[in-house]
């Protein structure tokens, strides 16, 4: 195996890390704020990708679509949140599984309902489309790169809303103690409402960009969901850096595991078996990452709170 | 319960008025995830019972939600309660091995209008059992055909880590002549597939072979007409069906893949088929949606000869498949499996709309590789 | 509102009653469908003990159901195929014999319990959680892969198997093991609870330090409810793999660790009926809504949204106006 294909290979695992992480980052905004278990973060991915696929089929334009995935995940959220999520802070762990658990079914089988049951198309926009030579030779699709460029500029407008704005350091503060902050006069409620329509139309980015090269259908979230959860779990429940190294930490087991365990076993088995025996160990390879990670350090690799 | 009777009379056509005699009970996937499949063999299917006319047979149609336990409820169900005499629908093998051996030895009749594990081909064959699409292994066996034809010599194929994916891989090597430049098991259900890609390119083989049902499939040609690899692809229908195609778009034109069906193949039953179920359902069919017909007009041509009590006389009515396919010429071999001809296709674009053109044969009069193991 | 213990008698009760009048009315496939909620019952009363007596929310019991019905599924299929077991020198005959089944689904998820549990208590709350879920998903992917095993087709057994003096072809009888087997199970849940080790437990859940100055150790108590609760579900397994004479890797997925907690929530956290509740319930929504429309995950949906948001304890705390256990 040439050097320019393991480098080639080690930035599909970064890119991947960085799809990841876009999903990730709304559900530790999330559970770090509010405390909660929000199962129904990948049916807001789907609504972005339906949302978008809708738009870009009726106007044509890749940005129109992206605004309307982000608005109508948003708007999703919102609702949840004022409906359904708002009863449920003070409930248990439990209660909030089983109620986004029931959100995923509505959500699912509604999009079903109308949209149908055939996927839909959404496809990269022309001027991303194709792939660019990078240094060393390496040919790279484009808008695999403006994946990363997007994730990246996500990472940092979320640092700069935690660390430098008002809205950030009321986030922090409900963090630690939500009666300080409805005591200094913060309207805690609304406060809610705005994280949980931001961690949602961070999803529904997500969707959409995602959407574009791979298949808008209903029940893509729900891979995607548990891959987010891992990683948020990885790098420490509410830590937003976490999420950011636990994401590239996945997104490389996953795509390294994938090609180099088959190549491992071939050292010591027969062809066939190999591949088999490989692939079967590499689709394990995350989830024994996490529970590696979870032994040595029970609250993830950035966690504070249980 | 009301609306619960009015709806299973609905389902029940032509059940009003005189006793249906012959009851077919179809198990198919019609929520969650895969549920197109489901809905075409059920469309394709009860388009054909319209179309007949007759009042003497009743479909009871049941949604297994691509689950096994479901579907293996569901046929205890359709023989303990509603007693029906034949069953169809089932879309997934494993679903299909779930069900299909306990209810043939029940003494019913099962006919598959889709999956067809090699399990049920060879040692486990049955004479109850019917299939009436394919054995699992024959469109990527036309696909190895295909891909000597065409002089590549050298291909890099892959498939999901599951048992119908490794069947689709050995089905490809049986047939195809020249080099595995390598050979990738990707996992159940991914949607990324940039490494493998990355693979391909520097494989250095000259054609890329892939089975990839669904959404999977959807993600890899999307994919990898982004990549800027340019090595020509093969592969089974299943990712270029009518209802998948559109959502790929232009990343599949001029893919080439094999299916024993077409929409443009030239008979008069396959022509009244499309416009008929254009008509109906306002969508084009798709495979599942002419497999779904075509088992239906199999039931149908045997209940002309004989009822479905006398099980000697029906079965044999069946294996004479005494029907016009839209497929054109179809004859079952000793396993009660197809022997039928597989085509070759190209992803061409209509106007608006993406859909497949026969280039011409894959494999003719092409039979299973498990024939041989049934003692039936 | 109703005394708790009256609820559990009559739906105990609507359990003979209902299987009998199918089976004089000649509906067996209302007898299927008992058996099915009775077999999902046990899986959750089993979960239950982790769940609702030690506050372990495991979102990974569909690791001890599968293995309970691979245990069911390669034993029956050696057995089918009169190809003995080789694991190296040691040589396993197959068995289509229910008893020796039992022992061997509830030993294996038991020693699975023990070595998940022991990794897995050092974390708590979402953790738990998350990590339990992870062990699921790694088998889960293990079966799909592994061939030897029909990998995703699954394994198709023939014939149900064997229990001494009983037919077990036959539906009724298959019933009455099953709930045999669950009243079995409720009883071990109703000692467990009022138990010393049962007593400990709740304190453990509910005040660990103290659990310890008095000389407990509450993670070695965790350990056991979580091994009991493993074994139990495990049991289960090989039953609803006896109920459909059909093992796969479905029975690991994280959609199945989620219906046992759908279940227990639905009848009410830590109460003895409560997994027997749900299940009964789920399996009739699932059953009638499915017969009413395609869409009917929508409407399950909005009913199970429904119970969270106002029948706090589920259905037996509507009915006791109790929102929580009496412990």
């Amino acid at each position: 195996m040439s050097t320019i294909l393991i480098l080639e290979q080690v930035l599909n695992g970064l890119q991947f890390g960085i799809m990841l992480f876009l999903m990730a980052a709304g559900l530790t905004l999330i559970f770090g704020v509010m405390g909660l278990i929000n199962l129904a973060h990948g049916s807001l991915y789907m609504v972005g990708a339906f949302a978008a696929a809708a738009v870009a089929g009726a106007t044509g334009s890749f940005l129109l679509a992206l605004a309307a995935a982000l608005a109508a995940a948003a708007v999703a959220g919102a609702i949840i949140e004022i409906v359904v999520i708002r009863r449920l802070y003070r409930a248990a762990h439990l209660d909030q599984v089983l109620a986004t658990f029931a959100l995923i079914l509505i959500f699912s089988e509604g999009t079903r309902w109308v949209f149908g049951s055939f996927p839909l198309f959404l496809d990269v926009p022309s001027y991303l489309s194709g792939p660019v030579t990078l240094p060393g030779g390496i040919q790279y699709p484009l808008y695999r790169l403006a994946l990363i460029a997007v994730g990246l500029a996500v990472a940092v407008f979320l640092w700069w809303l935690t660390a430098r704005t008002r809205i950030g350091i009321q986030i922090r503060a409900g963090e630690n103690d939500r009666e300080m902050i409805a005591a200094l006069g913060v309207d805690i409620s609304r406060l809610y409402t705005l994280v949980f329509a931001l961690g949602a139309a961070l999803a529904g980015l997500a969707g959409a960009l995602v959407g574009a090269i791979q298949s808008v259908q209903v029940g893509m979230g729900e891979p995607v969901l548990i891959l987010a959860f891992v990683v948020i779990v990885i790098g420490g429940i509410g830590s937003i850096k976490g999420a950011f190294i636990g994401a590239v930490l996945v997104g490389l087991t996953d795509t390294l595991g994938g090609i180099f365990l088959p190549e491992l076993f071939k050292l010591f088995m027969e062809p066939g078996a190999a591949t088999q025996t490989g692939s079967a160990l590499a689709s394990m390879a995350v989830y024994i990452l996490m529970s590696l990670v979870l032994i040595w350090r029970p609250t993830g690799l950035f966690g504070a709170r249980a | 319960m009301k609306r619960l009777l009015a709806l299973s009379t609905a389902i029940a056509l032509g059940a009003s008025g005189a006793m249906a005699d012959t009851k077919i009970g179809m198990i198919t996937t019609l929520s969650g995830g895969g549920a197109g499949l489901g809905i075409d063999v059920r469309d394709g299917f009860m388009l054909a019972i319209a179309q007949a006319g007759r009042d003497d047979v009743e479909v009871v149609i049941e949604d297994d939600q691509r689950k096994p336990d479901i579907a293996v409820q569901l046929a205890d169900k359709m023989i303990q309660s509603e007693k029906v005499d034949i069953m169809t629908g089932i879309i997934w093998s494993n679903l299909a091995m779930a069900v299909v051996p306990s209810a043939v030895n029940q003494g019913v009749f099962y006919l598959s209008p889709n999956a067809g594990p090699s399990a049920l081909a060879g040692k486990g064959c049955h004479e109850n059992y019917f299939n009436v699409a394919w054995q699992n292994d024959n469109l990527h066996e036309a696909a190895g055909a295909y891909a000597n034809g065409t002089g590549y010599e050298n291909s890099f194929i892959l498939a999901p880590n599951y048992p119908a994916g490794k069947d689709a891989l050995t089905g490809y090597k049986r047939f195809f002549e020249g080099e595995i430049a390598n050979e990738i098991y990707t996992q159940l259900g991914q949607t990324d597939y940039a490494a493998e890609i990355a693979q391909i390119r520097a494989s250095g083989a000259d054609s890329v072979f892939f089975f990839l049902p669904g959404g999977m499939g959807i993600s890899f040609l999307k994919q990898y007409a982004d990549s800027g690899v340019d090595l020509p692809v093969v592969g089974p229908a299943f990712s270029f069906d009518q209802g998948i195609l559109q959502a790929v778009g232009g990343a599949a034109l001029g893919v080439v893949n094999t299916s024993q069906w077409s929409k443009d193949i030239d008979n008069a039953t396959n022509a009244a088929f499309v416009e008929s179920f254009a008509a109906e359902y306002g969508r084009l069919p798709s495979l599942y949606a002419s497999q779904g017909f075509d088992t239906a007009n199999l039931i149908l041509s045997a209940l002309d000869k004989a009822s479905a009590d006398d099980a000697g006389a029906f079965r044999d009515a069946l294996r004479a498949a005494d029907f016009d396919s839209t497929r054109g010429d179809f004859a079952f071999g000793p396993n009660n499996h197809p022997v039928q001809t597989i085509y070759a296709r190209e992803v061409i674009q209509e106007g608006d709309v993406f859909t497949n053109k026969t280039l011409g044969v894959a494999l003719a009069n092409h039979s299973d590789a498990y024939a041989g193991n049934c003692n039936m | 509102m109703i005394a708790e213990r009256w609820i559990n008698w009559i739906v105990l009760l609507g359990f003979v009653v209902l299987p009998l009048w199918a089976l004089f009315a000649d509906e067996p496939f209302t007898i299927t469908l008992a058996t099915r909620a009775v077999i999902l019952a046990l899986a959750a009363v089993g979960l239950n003990i982790a769940l609702g007596i030690g506050g372990l929310v495991s979102l990974g019991h569909a690791v001890f159901f599968g293995l309970g019905g691979y245990a069911m599924g390669i034993l029956a299929h050696h057995a089918q195929t009169y190809a003995p077991l080789e694991l190296g020198p040691l040589v396993i005959e197959g068995t289509k014999s229910m008893p020796i089944i039992w022992v061997t689904a509830l030993v294996t998820s038991a020693l699975a319990a023990l070595v998940i549990g022991l990794l897995s208590l050092r974390t708590t709350g979402v953790y738990f959680i998350m990590i339990t879920l992870a062990f699921g998903q790694m088998f889960f992917f293990f079966s799909i892969s592994w061939s030897a095993y029909g990998g995703e087709d699954g394994l198709s057994i023939y014939v149900r198997n064997d229990f001494p003096g009983l037919n077990t072809l036959q539906p009724i009888q298959f019933f009455g093991l099953c709930l045999a087997v669950l009243c079995l199970a409720l009883g071990i849940h109703s000692r467990l609870r009022t138990s010393p080790f049962g007593l400990a437990l709740n304190a453990a859940r509910q005040a660990p330090e103290r659990v310890e100055t008095v000389g407990l150790n509450p993670m070695r108590l965790k350990l056991l409810a979580f091994v009991i609760s493993g074994a139990l579900t495990g049991l289960s397994g090989a039953l609803f793999a006896d109920l459909n004479r059909f093992v796969s890797p479905t029975m690991f997925s994280w959609q199945l660790s989620g219906e046992l907690i759908v279940l227990i929530i639905i009848g009410g956290v830590g109460r003895l009926m409560g997994p027997v509740i749900g299940a009964a319930l789920f399996v009739a929504l699932e059953h009638l809504l499915g017969g009413l429309t395609e869409f009917w995950l929508v409407w399950l949906g909005v009913i199970l949204l429904l119970i969270v948001l106002f029948a706090r304890g589920g259905i037996i705390g509507i009915l006791t106006g109790k929102a929580g256990p009496n412990v």
